[in-house]
C-alpha cells in the first residue's frame, strides 16, 4: 500500500504543478476549455490525495509496523478508534491530513461557488493548489508518511497517553479544519486582486467560508481548552502557551474580518484593510503551523524539532511577499467610497473593534516571539509568561466586551442623542445593577467585577434587541410571542445568529472571570484522613482519602486514588484520580506516567482532584485539590457559540444573507439607508 | 473637529494603549531565560543578581541527583548544561514528565540564594519523546 500512497503523492504533485502553472500564466483567459481543465485538475489532485490517505489508513489498520509512521504512533493493543485517529497524531500523517482536507475544501469551493463568480475560479484553483503542492512537497522531500523501516518491529511504540482522549480525536482535526479552510477566503481575495474584480463580489462568495473556518477554529480552540483541562492536570485550561497562542492568532484576525466586511458591504469602506486582514489571517495560520512543527519556541504541545520548520518559514516568507506585493500594486483601485461621518456611529464602533482585535493579536504575537526577538536584539533571552498576556489582554478584552454591547445598538453613519438614549438606557442600567449586586455579595476582584458587569450590559443589549424585534413583529403581523420570536430569528438569521454568538462570548467572559476566584490546596493524606476546603460560593467540601488500588487494563497499569467527598455535610460521591503507566503488548512501559484528573463538575464550580503520587509505595497519597468556579459555563458557551454560528450561516434567511449580489464587476452598490433601523 | 480626526485620535489612543501595555508588561513580567553558564556569568558580573532577580534556567537534570521528600512535598535535584551545575530545591508538585529517567530537560523558574542553591517557584519538564517517539531500533 505504501507504493500506491507514494505514487499518489507524486501524481498529486505533478497534477498540482500543472494546475498552478496554467492558472498563474493566465493562458486560460478567453479559453473556456482550458479554464475547465484547470478546475478539473483541482479534483484530480484531490482524488490522488484521497488515494494516498486511504493507503495510510490501510497501513494503520493492518498494523503494518514496517511503515515508520505506523510503528511510531500505534501499537497492537491501542483501541481501534485511536488507531484511526493516529492518522493525524504525528507530524507526517497530519501533513497528509492537511493536504487532503485542503484539496477537499478546494474542490468544494469549485463545486459550490455560484456561476456568477466563474471568472474568479481558475485563480482560486491556482492559489489553493499552490498551497496543496507546498504540503505535498514537504511530505515528499522532508516528512514522508510512507517511509519504510529497514526491519519490521513486532509491535509499535503506541500513542502518547495524553493523546488517548476523546477530545484528542476531535480537537486536532477541528483546529486543522479551521486553519485549512482559511486558505479558501485567502484564495478568493488573491483571485479578486489578480482579476481586478475588486467589488464586494469576492466577499459575498466567501462569506460562508469565513464563517466555517471561524467556527472550526473557535470549536477547535474550545476543545483544546477542554483537553488541557481534563488531561494536563495543572488545573486550568489556558496557559498562553505558544501553540495555544498560535491557534488564537488567526481566530482574532478572522473575527476582526467578520466584523469589518460588514462595513465594506454596507458602506464601501475598508477595502484595503479587509484584504490585509484576510492575507494576515492566512499567514498567521501558516505561522501557527510553523510554531507547532518547528520547535523554535519551546512548548508542551509541539511536535519534536525537525527541518520541516524551514519549509514553513520559507513558504511563509514567499506567501507574505507575494500577497502584499499584489495588494500594493492594486492599492489605488481600493479607494474607499465614503468617509467616516461621525465618531458616534456603528462604523466607528466596528473600526475600534477591529483595532482592538488586531492589537490583541499583535500583543499575543509579540509575547510569543519575545524570547527570540530579545535574543536577537539584546543577546539575552527574555521570556514572558501568563502574567504578561493577562496584564495586556485583560484590559483590551474588557474594552472589546464593552464594544460588543455598543456595536449592535449604535446607528450606522451618525447616531443622534435620541438614538443613544433610547438604545442605551436599558443595557447600561443592567450593567450597573449587576455591579451593585456583585459588590453587595462581597466580590472584590476588580477585573472580574468589570467583566461581569460588562457581561450584564451586553446581555442587556441582546435581550433588548430580541425583545424589540419580537414586539415589532407582533404589532405588524399580530403574531403570538413565540411565533414572532421564531419568525424574527428565521428571517434575519445573520443578525440574530450574530447576537447568539455575542451571547456565547459573554458566557466565555463570565467563565474566565470565575477563575479569578479559584482555590487551591495540596495535601498528603493517609487512608481515612481528610481535609476541608471552602469554595468561593460558600460551600464547604470535606475530602477524605479512601485508599489506592492498583490494576492492569487494556494498555496500561493504573494506580487509582479514591477520595470521598461531602459537600456542606451531605455525601457527594467518590472521585477517582489515576496515575497511569502505559505499556505495549509485551508489558514494557511506553512513555512517562500520566495523570488522569478526577473532576466533579457543576454549574457553580468544579472540584478538580489530581493524584500526584503515593509516598514510597504506601497507601499514603499526595493530592492537589482545586475549586474552579464557573468552568462548566465555558463548555456550555462553546455550544452556544456553535449554535449561533450555524444559525448565521444556515442557507436562506433574510435579505442580508443574500445581500446585493447583483453588483456587477467594477460597480459598487452602497446601501445608504440600510443602516437606519 | 472632523469625524476622521476624532477617529484618528481614538485609534492613536488604542494603539498607544496597546504599545504601553506591551512595553510595561515586558518590563514588569519579563524573566531572563539563561543556561547555567550564562547564570554564572550574570552573577559574577552583577552581584545584586543573587536573591533579587527572578529568572528561568533551562538545563538537564543530572542523572541520579533527584531526592524526593513526599511528606514535605519537596524535591531537590541538580541541573547542568555540561559546564556549570546548580542545585535546585522546589516545594510543590512536579509534572508527570519530570521522571527519574536520564536526560530530562527542565525549565526551572526561581531565584538564586546566597548559598548557591536555586529556590524554584516553578518546574517544567520537557521530554524529547513527548509526542514524537523514536521507535527502539
Amino acid at each position: 500500500m505504501t507504493l500506491l500512497g507514494q505514487f499518489a503523492l507524486w501524481a498529486a504533485l505533478l497534477l498540482g504543478l500543472w494546475c498552478v502553472a496554467i492558472s498563474f500564466s493566465g493562458r486560460w483567459q478567453g479559453r473556456p476549455e482550458l479554464s475547465a481543465t484547470v478546475v478539473r485538475s483541482v479534483y484530480a489532485v484531490c482524488g490522488a490525495l484521497v488515494v494516498a490517505s486511504i493507503s495510510l489508513w490501510v497501513g494503520l489498520i493492518n498494523h503494518d509496523f514496517n511503515i515508520e509512521y505506523v510503528a511510531a504512533y500505534t501499537s497492537r493493543n491501542l483501541p481501534s478508534y485511536y488507531t484511526f485517529s493516529a492518522f493525524w497524531a504525528g507530524q507526517k500523517g497530519s501533513l497528509l491530513f492537511w493536504a487532503v482536507v485542503l484539496s477537499l475544501f478546494a474542490s468544494a469551493a469549485q463545486l459550490l461557488t455560484p456561476r456568477r463568480y466563474a471568472d474568479l475560479m481558475p485563480h482560486v484553483a491556482g492559489v489553493t493548489t499552490a498551497v496543496v503542492v507546498f504540503f505535498v512537497c514537504v511530505m515528499l522531500f522532508a516528512a514522508n508518511p510512507f517511509e519504510r523501516l529497514g526491519f519490521t518491529p513486532a509491535d509499535g511504540r503506541g500513542l502518547n497517553p495524553q493523546l488517548q482522549n476523546v477530545g484528542m480525536v476531535i480537537h486536532p482535526p477541528m483546529l486543522y479544519l479551521g486553519y485549512i479552510s482559511i486558505t479558501i477566503p485567502f484564495a478568493f481575495a488573491v483571485a479578486a486582486l489578480l482579476s481586478r474584480r475588486l467589488d464586494t463580489g469576492w466577499i459575498h462568495a466567501i462569506r460562508k467560508w469565513t464563517l466555517v473556518s471561524w467556527l472550526f477554529l473557535a470549536v477547535g480552540i474550545t476543545l483544546g481548552m477542554w483537553w488541557a483541562y481534563v488531561e494536563l492536570g495543572w488545573g486550568g485550561y489556558w496557559a498562553w502557551d505558544p501553540v495555544e497562542n498560535a491557534s488564537l492568532l488567526p481566530w482574532l484576525t478572522m473575527t476582526a474580518f467578520l466584523h469589518s466586511v460588514m462595513i465594506q458591504e454596507k458602506r464601501g469602506m475598508l477595502k484595503r484593510w479587509n484584504l490585509g486582514l484576510i492575507v494576515g489571517t492566512f499567514l498567521l495560520s501558516i505561522f501557527g503551523t510553523f510554531i507547532t512543527r518547528s520547535g523554535v519556541i519551546a512548548s508542551v504541545h509541539s511536535f519534536t524539532q525537525s527541518n520541516v520548520g524551514y519549509f514553513f518559514l520559507g513558504f511563509l516568507a514567499v506567501a507574505g511577499v507575494l500577497s502584499f506585493t499584489l495588494l500594493y500594486t492594486r492599492w489605488p483601485a481600493l479607494e474607499a467610497e465614503v468617509r467616516l461621518e461621525s465618531i458616534l456611529s456603528r462604523e466607528a464602533a466596528f473600526l475600534f473593534n477591529n483595532l482592538l482585535f488586531v492589537g490583541i493579536a499583535f500583543s499575543v504575537l509579540w509575547g510569543t516571539l519575545f524570547p527570540i526577538l530579545s535574543e536577537l536584539v539584546r543577546g539575552t533571552k527574555i521570556t514572558v509568561g501568563p502574567p504578561f498576556f493577562n496584564r495586556v489582554n485583560v484590559p483590551l478584552g474588557l474594552l472589546l466586551l464593552a464594544l460588543t454591547g455598543v456595536g449592535p445598538l449604535i446607528a450606522w453613519r451618525k447616531a443622534s442623542a435620541a438614538n443613544l438614549k433610547r438604545q442605551f438606557i436599558g443595557p447600561v442600567s443592567t450593567g450597573v445593577v449587576t455591579l451593585a449586586v456583585l459588590l453587595a455579595l462581597g466580590a472584590r476582584d476588580f477585573y472580574a467585577l468589570m467583566a461581569l458587569s460588562l457581561a450584564g450590559f451586553v446581555a442587556g443589549t441582546i435581550v433588548q434587541e430580541f425583545y424589540r424585534g419580537v414586539r415589532a413583529r407582533r404589532r405588524m403581523h399580530a403574531e403570538s410571542a413565540p411565533v414572532a420570536f421564531g419568525r424574527l430569528v428565521a428571517r434575519n438569521r445573520r443578525r440574530y445568529g450574530g447576537y447568539v454568538v455575542h451571547l456565547a462570548v459573554l458566557i466565555y467572559f463570565v467563565a474566565f472571570s470565575g477563575m479569578a476566584f479559584r482555590r487551591e490546596m495540596e495535601a498528603t493524606l493517609k487512608p481515612g484522613e481528610s481535609v476541608e476546603l471552602a469554595s468561593p460560593f460558600g460551600h464547604t467540601y470535606r475530602l477524605t482519602h479512601m485508599g489506592i488500588s492498583q490494576y492492569e487494563t487494556l494498555n496500561r497499569i493504573v494506580s487509582a486514588a479514591t477520595v470521598s467527598v461531602t459537600k456542606d455535610g451531605k455525601p457527594a460521591g467518590l472521585i477517582i484520580s489515576e496515575k497511569r503507566q502505559h505499556v505495549d503488548s509485551f508489558k514494557r512501559p511506553t512513555f512517562e506516567p500520566s495523570t488522569e484528573v478526577g473532576i466533579r463538575s457543576g454549574l457553580q464550580e468544579d472540584l478538580y482532584i489530581v493524584f500526584a503520587g503515593s509516598v514510597q509505595g504506601t497507601e499514603e497519597a499526595v493530592y492537589r485539590f482545586n475549586i474552579n468556579p464557573l468552568v462548566w459555563w465555558l463548555w456550555f458557551g462553546g455550544f452556544v457559540l456553535a449554535f449561533g454560528a450555524v444559525l448565521t450561516m444556515w442557507p436562506g434567511g433574510g435579505p442580508l444573507a443574500t445581500g446585493p449580489t447583483r453588483a456587477q464587476a467594477g460597480y459598487e452598490v452602497t446601501l445608504v439607508g440600510a443602516g437606519a433601523k | 473637529m472632523k469625524a476622521g480626526h476624532k477617529f484618528l485620535l481614538g485609534a492613536a489612543l488604542i494603539v498607544g494603549g496597546v504599545g504601553f501595555l506591551i512595553a510595561e508588561g515586558v518590563k514588569e513580567t519579563g524573566v531572563y531565560f539563561l543556561t547555567p553558564t550564562e547564570l554564572a556569568a550574570k552573577t559574577a558580573s552583577d552581584p545584586t543578581f543573587v536573591e533579587n532577580v527572578g529568572f528561568k534556567v533551562g538545563a538537564k537534570v543530572v542523572p541520579g541527583s533527584i531526592r524526593r521528600d513526599q511528606d514535605a512535598r519537596t524535591i531537590d535535584f541538580v541541573v547542568s548544561d555540561g559546564v556549570k551545575r546548580y542545585p535546585v530545591t522546589y516545594r510543590g508538585l512536579v509534572p508527570d514528565t519530570f521522571t527519574d529517567a536520564n536526560d530530562i530537560e527542565v525549565v526551572v523558574e526561581g531565584r538564586l540564594g546566597r548559598d548557591g542553591i536555586i529556590r524554584a517557584t516553578d518546574v517544567l519538564a520537557k521530554c524529547g519523546s513527548r509526542y514524537e517517539a523514536v521507535p527502539e531500533a
